[in-house]
């Protein structure tokens, strides 16, 4: 039985880390194409080998501890980061077989690991004891905090439709009519959020590199920063899976006619096309600041959503 | 509850696996270490003050409205559920409890806290 899971999970685990390198070179490709630049084209077939390029070198690069660090915390806070942008993964359904752990509680698990995930940035930021990586965790956190609730209230309201927690029923109601039809204000305010929670574009203001350098991972050499840039791109991907499962029907065919291809298929799918709506995004709009951030989160998201419950 | 062994094993898994890639990093390089790469870093400057420095009492309050707030999305889990089934009253009852929740909002609101550019109203 344990041997069994063990599979699985490591059937989810090894291909969402190779996504994550992938999605990386994805990006750059895409971003380049859209502002008339190449992007990374020399190694392997059009820049495939690109990625594994780069984790090598992160791999051979020196790690630094600094000496004003709180060492334990600082070796520990890149780990926890990775672990809980991977654990999410165990409660979703991936393919019409369901979940490695088909949880009752399923959303309440995601929203839950969302939280924990906070507290790897928390102590890289404090760990580090560097002015820059305390600001950047300080607007981090309290921009991960801030847009969580409007989730949290997104994700109750689709519950209240699907009158479920469970991934899986909340996927099969959506077997006639995907939910982001009825509830498409939702679906906006949810893209907002996952970009906000993802600490992406436009929203980057944690790392904002002009004034912040890199935010809570500035102290971070070596296998450090690659820990939290896997964890940033498996939060993507995780956002984007959700978003699928949440609003896009999940691993239903758009058409029954089409229903024979495997649900596995379908979720890639949409999945792909939410983490091209990311790359997107980010390759078009510029920053916003971070009042006009805050106060959007708080009022006009909270409002609405209150609204809409 | 076997249901949640794949979530334990998760855990597991991506906990050594984190532990083993920081290990490998560590072993497959090599260390040169001196005095300036190991202070912290702000901008090539030799670092002045301490960074637990004394910030924006903003972040302080808005975790403290976070918590507030993210209770009352999980008490309203459970009439997520069970809201059909309890019916009239469960929504009267539901709704009470957004009133009064809206008017805690609405207070801190009108305080000045959720606007960011001006902590000093409060």
């Amino acid at each position: 039985m344990t041997v069994y899971v063990l599979v699985q999970v490591l059937a989810t685990v090894v291909p969402l880390l190779l996504a994550v390198a992938f999605l990386t070179l994805v990006e750059r490709r895409v971003m380049g194409a859209m502002q008339r630049r190449q992007g990374p084209n020399v190694w392997g077939f059009g820049g495939l080998l690109q990625p594994f390029f780069d984790g090598l070198k992160l791999l051979l690069k020196e790690p630094i501890l600094p000496s004003t660090a709180d060492q334990p915390l600082f070796m520990w806070a890149p780990v926890l980061t990775f672990l809980t942008s991977q654990a999410a993964w165990a409660a979703l359904p991936t393919s019409s077989a369901g979940a490695v752990s088909d949880l009752n509680l399923g959303t309440m698990y995601f929203l839950a690991i969302g939280s924990l995930g906070v507290y790897g940035i928390l102590l890289a930021g404090w760990a580090s004891n560097s002015k820059y990586a305390f600001l950047g965790c300080c607007r981090s956190v309290a921009q991960m905090i801030s847009y969580e609730l409007p989730m949290g209230l997104i994700v109750l309201t689709t519950a209240v439709v699907a009158n479920s927690l469970n991934w899986t029923v909340l996927v099969e109601t959506q077997q006639w009519v995907w939910f982001l039809l009825p509830l498409w204000p939702l679906g906006v305010i949810w893209m907002i959020c996952c970009l906000a929670e993802t600490n992406r574009a436009p929203f980057d203001l944690p790392e904002a590199e002009a004034e912040l350098v890199a935010g809570y991972n500035v102290e971070y050499s070596s296998m450090g920063f690659a820990l939290f840039f896997i964890a940033e791109y498996a939060n993507l991907i995780l956002m984007s899976t959700v978003t699928s499962l949440l609003f896009l029907g999940g691993t239903g065919a758009p058409l029954a006619i089409l229903s024979f291809l495997p649900g596995a298929l379908w979720l890639s799918l949409k999945t792909l096309l939410v983490l091209f709506m990311f790359v997107w995004v980010r390759a078009t709009l510029p920053r916003y600041r971070y009042d006009q951030l805050m106060t959007l989160g708080w009022t006009v998201c909270a409002v609405a959503l209150l609204f809409m419950l | 509850m076997i249901e949640y062994l794949g979530v334990i094993v998760y855990f597991m898994v991506a906990t050594v696996l984190g532990v083993v890639m920081f290990w490998a990093a560590t072993q497959c390089s090599s260390q040169r270490l001196d005095l300036e790469k190991l202070t912290a870093y702000e901008c090539g400057y030799d670092a002045f003050g301490e960074a637990r420095s004394p910030f924006d009492v903003g972040f302080y309050l808005v975790a403290i409205l976070f918590l507030v707030f993210d209770l009352e999305v999980a008490f309203l889990i459970p009439w997520a559920l069970g809201g059909v089934l309890s019916g009239w009253a469960g929504l009267a009852a539901l709704l009470l409890f957004l009133a009064v929740l809206v008017v805690g909002f609405v207070y801190e609101w009108g305080k000045g806290a959720l606007d960011w550019n001006s902590p000093e109203t409060l």
